[in-house]
């Protein structure tokens, strides 16, 4: 495989989360990922799911087989077309939110992969992009 | 819709959460045992997690509210059953889960929480003498 296998799902309601979930653990468990790096990867989807959900008022996953030379890995893009982000280094904090979360989503995400990647300006939508690697 | 179970056992709740949780249901499991802690004078509320495949931010902070709300219904609660990989995940998320108590599985918790209670039942009634 040439690592253009890829899946988009849309993120409009609170089951899409799961789903998303679901179709990121599938795939990680497929490419032969440990238990605790999957448990890791759908942790740190779920979170990038939510806000997209939350905050981008919905938005869409793609989950892709990586292979980069030798090594393998699963990237998950979730884009959203929201208000994004005006302050990204805050966001990433922990302990910030503008909502009534406890604020560990973003930075949490970045903490659970290899690659972390925040495109966002106001009026301009979010995309946040992650790979974790075999 | 779907409802997570309730269980009665004893003077206790047990809860066994078996499916992907999303953030109505953990919601919607919240407000019901809320209700059902004050419907039955629950002591104790077990949660067993181990069919939960994550805790992220979300279910992590409905755990802690489940504990804080059963405290102020004078109800112990008590998580059991996190799988391994789930409590890694949750250190480097930066969930603390403070406030959470937790027992390996669900004997553990059932044990802890009668002598925990039974060590209450003697304090206030040390207290009367
Ligand atoms: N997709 C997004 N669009 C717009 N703003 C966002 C988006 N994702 C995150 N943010 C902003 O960044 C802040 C921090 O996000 P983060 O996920 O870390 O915390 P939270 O969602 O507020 O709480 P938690 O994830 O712990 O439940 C959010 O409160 C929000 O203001
Ligand atoms: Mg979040």
């Amino acid at each position: 495989m040439s690592g253009n296998e890829h899946l988009q799902l849309s993120i409009s309601t609170e089951p899409d989360v799961v789903y998303v979930r679901q179709a990121v653990r599938k795939l990680a468990s497929e490419i032969g990922f440990s238990l605790i790096d999957q448990t890791k990867l759908v942790t740190a989807a779920s979170e990038l799911a939510r806000n997209a959900l939350i905050y981008g008022g919905g938005g869409m996953a793609t989950i892709e087989k990586k292979q980069q030379g030798t090594r393998t890995g699963v990237c998950l893009t979730i884009q959203d077309q929201g208000p994004g982000i005006e302050n990204i280094e805050k966001a990433l904090e922990d302990g910030y939110s503008t909502g009534s979360g406890l604020g560990l989503g973003l930075g949490g995400a970045r903490r659970l992969s290899n690659e972390f990647e925040v495109k966002s300006a106001p009026g301009e939508g979010t995309t946040v992009s992650i790979t974790r690697w075999l | 819709m779907y409802r997570i179970p309730i269980l009665r056992v004893e003077e206790f709740l047990l809860v066994s959460i078996q499916t992907d949780l999303d953030d109505a249901l953990a919601v919607k499991l919240q407000d019901d045992l809320t209700t059902a802690i004050a419907t039955h004078h629950a002591r104790g509320v077990i949660i067993d997690i181990s069919g939960l495949e994550i805790v992220d931010s979300f279910i992590g902070r409905m755990l802690a509210d489940i504990s804080t709300m059963a405290r102020i219904q004078d109800c112990h609660a008590i998580v059991v059953g996190m799988q391994p990989a789930v409590a890694i995940t949750l250190v480097e998320l930066g969930l603390s889960l403070s406030g959470v108590q937790t027992a390996l599985h669900i004997d553990q918790g059932m044990r802890f929480l009668r002598r925990f209670l039974a060590g209450r039942d003697e304090e206030a009634s040390d207290e009367r003498e």
